[in-house]
């Protein structure tokens, strides 16, 4: 098993960002989410492996079935990612444009 | 309140988009981006050299109280267009983030009001997230400090 899943490489493959879409949504079964693509089947549940792995997805069992549904708090956690580096322009351009208001005048 | 600096960093890409609107008129932010004394005051670290011109170059650095060197990134100036655009290079020296592409463009919006439009390549989308993931928010001095004992354990 993999352990070193990385939860942004889990994101930069295009089809499991529509897979996350997809089970934004609505709670759904692998076969039900292995409908809406063209990919085969083993391939779509091999995305949802890694996207279960990395916490982005949780498995839920209902009778034969499994649902998956989407992991709200670690998905805040990967969209909150640039925040402090966000942070930090913000400071350094609030900075910058404190300094040049004293050069106005010139 | 709205966000006054914004960052688009789609996942899966190997660049990033900062955008800031001031209320200075253009001169004075570009002039904020090429005087060396000025670029040290808000940036936060020593400006060792700062050739604003094309094919100048520039450096930074930032010491700790002892002294010791704790951040060091230079480049190259590539195009140098006053009060429009700034093509550059930079590299953090001895980290394994690699070299960046920076396009700078400034531009007028009001008499008394400017943006700055900053698209930075990365040389993976890797080391894009890598940088984008360093512990900035403590502080610019603390960020370089904690950037360079991180730095080490990734050599």
């Amino acid at each position: 098993m993999n352990l070193r899943r990385d939860v942004f490489q889990a994101i930069a493959d295009p089809t499991r960002r529509a897979i996350l879409l997809l089970v934004a949504s609505q709670t759904m079964t692998a076969g039900a989410i292995a409908s809406n693509f063209d990919t085969a089947r083993p391939t779509v549940s091999k995305h949802l492996q890694i996207l279960t792995e990395c916490n982005l997805l949780q498995q839920e069992q209902s009778g034969r079935e499994i649902y998956y549904h989407i992991n709200a708090k670690k998905m805040k956690e990967v969209a909150d990612f640039i925040e402090p580096f966000r942070q930090m322009w913000d400071d350094r351009f609030n900075k910058l444009e404190s300094i040049m208001k004293n050069y106005k005048g010139e | 309140m709205e966000l006054k600096t914004k960052i688009t960093a789609e996942p899966g890409k190997q660049d990033l988009l900062i955008t800031r609107e001031f209320d200075l008129p253009i001169r004075l932010l570009f002039k904020a981006y090429t005087v060396a004394d000025i670029v040290e005051q808000w940036m936060g670290t020593k400006v060792l050299k700062m050739e604003s011109k094309t094919h100048g170059s520039y450096q930074f650095e930032t010491t700790d109280d002892k002294g010791n060197v704790v951040f060091r990134a230079n480049g190259v100036v590539h195009e140098f267009i006053p009060e429009l655009k700034i093509t550059r290079t930079f590299e953090m020296e001895n980290t394994p983030f690699g070299v960046q592409l920076e396009v700078v463009q400034f531009e007028q919006l009001t008499e008394n009001t400017s943006k700055v439009t900053i698209h930075t390549i990365y040389e993976t989308g890797e080391q894009r997230d890598q940088v984008l993931r360093l512990p900035f928010a403590q502080g610019i001095n603390m960020a370089h400090n904690r950037l360079q004992e991180i730095a080490t354990k990734l050599k």
